[in-house]
Order: structure tokens, then sequence, then C-alpha cells
């Protein structure tokens, strides 16, 4: 009885065994950090393959679901903490931090981090979202002698801990107006009457996630938080727990509250251009590239938003393909911060990188196309991205909402287009050092997918994820 | 009187709107912020109690069980990043987390 349930949670059993035996390892044997870091590299990439190949239906009385939009996410979620396992661990390593509670850690996110985006009852929603954020909060703080990282760790935690309890005292209303905490049954209490008291929780819960995607106005973490952490720490954060969080959006306001499509379009909407105006215009004044980051990342969200909010199976679909391009380039461009250093001090203000193009062309070819990618400039993979993304806003007939989302990203230009004239036309402030191998590979390998490669995989990047949308119960 | 379902429920609003309080008008001490994520979380629970009562339904408290254990779990988290950023700065003063604004 129970192993047949077992079938449908495969990953997520990998994950937590894998995490608990790598911590048992890791407690007896701590010089081993290597070790361990490999394992969870093939812990993840087994916990992939495994929802990759697993039967969909229901475990645990709905409260577990596994469908195309769970094993599409899912995929995406494992092989991108994967990648932030040897990032992360090399850069610890060259500071001197031998943990190897690091990738235990990332392990345990990424299994929150699938729950998420499988859950299909509000209890197993707020223990994925737990599991993946105390995780977070840890591996900010992680470079603990560094006092921005526990500073970022503590910010963190607060805003993070007060979003959770936002989120909860919604989902805590959702089960008192609708009787059930199953996605399903609140399908059926929201459809024939979404009364006051249910809206009532759908409006903290949609802010509890808004946090944890980092949208305005409830992003003032993201800067802090950005600049504070350790770069490769961000890379990870940066783009994972970003689309387990929108896949949750997307499957609480789909699969729970389709019938009041109506009320929370409204709210998803202006959250979307709040979110774009703030990243486009605070991210003008900003001198480090941490946090400048932050603010497009707070802009991007903004429009995978503004996907969601057309409240169709097309928007939804072209909000998959903006995250996991989005993830790649964002990935990417904190591996090429990484990689960066000048005598032994990291390289994280625009100024820093001036004349970066004849030092290392080779980063700089990479962050010049991420940057155009963020940007949507044809013909990188950010204008795919975008492109889909306004054709399903328009489509729904939000073209007030789409017209404005297109001079948000015009204001943005500015800024990216002023990191590539620094890195192309400034003269050069002196000799970086050798960057790390791993980090290289990193921004190399997501560079190419976000030129030649995006071309080609587009073409079954974007049939998955219309089956992962179509799994989902919008028309 | 008989206290009913709405009692119950304005309870909760009020600690979780004194835990919201808490977090942004305080300015003294960051212990002060755990004690009100820990009011907040409290409120819900109280919610989630009173809505499985009213209902008739253990969901809500079973829901309830689990956010008591997270909170457990939250707030070990959080003591322990709070005490490395006590040995980063000897302080633990809301107004000294600003190394990084804008």
């Amino acid at each position: 009885m129970i192993s047949a349930h077992l079938a449908y949670a495969y990953p997520e059993v990998i994950l937590a065994v894998g995490a608990l035996a790598l911590l048992v390892v890791g407690a007896f044997l701590p010089k081993q950090t290597s070790l361990v870091g490999g394992a969870s590299v093939l812990v993840l990439l087994a916990a992939a393959v495994a929802s990759a190949t697993q039967p969909f239906g229901e475990a645990f009385s709905g409260g577990l679901i596994s469908d195309a939009t769970a094993t599409f996410a899912k995929v995406a979620i494992y092989v991108a903490s994967a990648v932030a396992i040897p990032l992360g661990q090399q850069w610890f390593a060259r500071r001197g931090v031998k943990n190897f509670e690091y990738p235990v850690l990332i392990l345990l996110a990424a299994l929150g981090m699938g729950m998420m985006a499988s859950s299909g009852d509000l209890i197993s929603l707020y223990v994925g979202i737990e599991l993946h954020s105390l995780a977070l909060y840890v591996l900010a703080a992680m470079h603990r002698d560094n006092a921005k990282a526990s500073e970022a760790g503590l910010k963190y935690f607060v805003l993070g801990a007060l979003s959770s309890g936002l989120l909860l005292y919604g989902a805590s209303l959702i089960y008192g107006f609708a009787g059930s905490t199953l996605f399903s049954q609140i399908a059926v209490a929201a459809g024939s009457q979404a009364n006051t008291g249910l809206l009532f929780g759908l409006v903290f819960l949609i802010c509890g996630l808004a946090f944890k995607v980092s949208a305005a106005p409830f992003h003032m973490w993201t800067p802090d938080v950005y600049e504070g952490a350790p770069t490769p720490v961000v890379a990870f954060f940066a783009a994972a727990p970003k689309l387990a969080a929108m896949v949750l959006f997307a499957r609480v306001l789909a699969d729970g509250f389709a019938g009041a499509a109506g009320q929370w379009q409204q709210v998803l909407v202006a959250i979307a251009l709040i979110s774009v105006a703030v990243g486009a215009f605070a991210g003008l004044v900003q001198k480090n590239l941490k946090r400048l980051w932050a603010y497009s990342s707070i802009a991007n969200i903004g429009y995978a938003l503004l996907g969601l909010s057309s409240g169709t199976s097309e928007g939804v679909q072209a909000m998959l393909v903006f995250m996991v391009l989005y993830m790649i380039d964002v990935t990417g461009f904190f591996a090429c911060l990484t990689a960066l250093s000048r005598q032994g001090r990291a390289m994280e203000t625009i100024d820093d990188m001036a004349g970066l193009i004849k030092e290392r062309p080779g980063i700089a070819l990479a962050m010049t196309a991420f940057s155009l990618s963020a940007l949507g400039l044809p013909p990188f993979s950010g204008f795919f991205a975008k492109i889909f993304v306004f054709k399903a806003a328009l489509d729904a007939g939000l073209w007030g909402p789409a017209v404005i989302g297109l001079l948000g990203s015009v204001v943005a230009a500015f800024y990216y287009l002023r990191l590539i004239k620094v890195m192309w036309f400034d003269g050069s402030v002196g000799a970086t050092d050798k960057p790390p191998v791993e980090a290289n590979a990193i921004a190399i390998a997501s560079a190419l997918f976000a030129f030649p490669v995006v071309i080609v995989a587009l073409s079954w990047l974007n049939p998955l994820a219309e089956r992962a949308a179509h799994a989902l119960g919008l028309a | 009187m008989i206290i009913g379902l709405a009692h119950y429920l304005a309870v909760a609003a009020i600690l979780f709107t004194i835990g919201v309080f808490g977090i942004f008008v305080n300015r003294k001490n960051i212990i002060v912020i755990l004690m009100s994520i820990e009011l907040i979380l409290l409120a819900v629970n109280i919610n989630l109690v009173a809505f499985s009562v009213y209902l008739g339904n253990l969901v809500g408290q079973i829901f309830a069980m689990f956010v008591l254990t997270v909170a457990a779990a939250e707030a070990a988290v959080g003591l322990a990043i709070l005490v490395t950023f006590f040995r980063n700065r000897g302080d633990i003063a809301v107004d000294d987390a600003s190394m990084m604004k804008g």
C-alpha cells in the first residue's frame, strides 16, 4: 500500500535518504568534503532521472502530485542545484572554508523545492516552502566569518520568516473557509462561491509567495541578500528557488483557484507591473553588480508573473519557458562573477569590470551575452523568453500591461548596456587572477546556451513546457 | 456570552497584527523579532485549531502540529544565524544590521 504511494515520490525519497546518509558520512569523515560533494551531485542527477521517468498520479491522499508540471520543474530544479555544488564548494575551499554541509544543504533545499513543485495540499506546500527556505537561510550565512554574509543571512531569515507567516495565515483562512487543505477541494469551494474569507486568504497566500519569488512590493530583502551572500550561493538561489516558487504559484492558482481567476488576475498584473518598474528604475543607480542583478531579477520575475497573470494555459507555458531560460542566464552571470577576482579580491562593482574584454575575453563575452539576453535582445535566449510572455499576455487581452512591461525593459536596457560599454570600451584597471576552472566552464556553457544552443533547445523545451502547462487545470 | 468561532479568529487576527508590527516597529533588538515571528505562527495555530473544531475536521489540528514543528526548526536556524551575526559584530541591535543599503 505504502510502496504504491512511494512510486510517485521516488525523487523525494532519493533526495531525503541521500541527504541524511551524506550528513552521516560527513559527520564521520569531515575531511572528505569532495567525496560528499561528488556524491551529492550524483544523488541530484539520480533524482532528476527518477522524476523524468516516474509515473503520473497522486500520492498520500492528494498531498503529493506527480504530473508533467512537476516533472518539468523538478528536472530543471535538480540540474540547477547540481551545478551549484561544484561552483560553491570550490569557492569555499579557496577561502579556507572546507565544509561538507554545503552540498547537504543544497540537497535539502532541492528536496523542498521538489515538494513545492508537486504539492497538492496546503500542508505539503508549507512543508516544502519551509524545507527549502531554512536551507537557504543557512546557505546565505554560510561564510560565517564574513560580516556581510551573516547580515545577509539574518535579513533573509527575518523577512523570509515573515513571508512564511503571511503565507501560513492565508493558508489557515483558506482551510477554514474552504473546509479542506486539498487544492482540488479548495477549487470546489472557490468555484461555486468564492467568498470574502477565501479571497482574503488567497491574497495573504499571494503576498507570501510574492516574497519568495522577490516580486515587488515584497522585494526589499533581495538586493541586500544578493549583495551579502557568497556569490556562488547567489547563483544557486537566484535560479532554482525562483522556478520552484513560480511553479507553486501556478499550481495554487490553477488547481485551487481557477474559479476565482478574475480576482487573482488583477492582483498578479499589479504585482508584475510594480516589479518591472522597480526592477528597471532602482537598477539604474546601482554600482554593485550583485545588487544590479538583484533588481534585474525583480524585473524578470515581473515578466514571468505577467505570463502567469494571463490566466491561460499558454500563459503558464510562457512562464515555464521564461523561467528556465532566465535560470540559465542568471546562473551563468553569477558564475562569471564567481570566476573574477583581482589580487584575491572579488570584483563586484561595475567599475571593476573596466576593460575586461582585454583581460578576460571569454568571460567578458559571456557576461555580454547574459546582459543582452536579460535585456531581451535577439537572438539571445531572453528575447525568446520575453516573446512568449508578451504573446501570452496579448492573447489574454492584457494590452496595457504588456506595453508597460515593454517600456520597463527599455528603461532597464540602460544598465545592461552601461555594463557592456564599461567592459568593452573603458581602459583596463589591472590584471585579473586566473579564473577557476569550474566557474569558467559553467559560465561558458551557460553563455553558449544563451546564444546558439537556445535556438535548437527551444524546439524540445517548448513542447515540454506545453505539456507541463496542460497538466494544470487552466483553459 | 458564548465564545464562538469569530472570537477565536479575532484573537488570532490581533496576535497576528501584533506580530507583524513587532517586526516593523521594533527598532531595538533582533531577539524581539524572533519573538514576533513566533507570535505570528502561534496566531495561525489558533486559527487552524479553531477552524478544525468548528468544521469537525481533524486536518487543521494536524496542520497545527506541522506548524509547531517547523516553528521549532525555524527558531533554531534563526538563533544560529543570530549567533554568527553577533560574533562578527559584537551586537544584535536592529539598527546595526545596515552594512548594505540602497
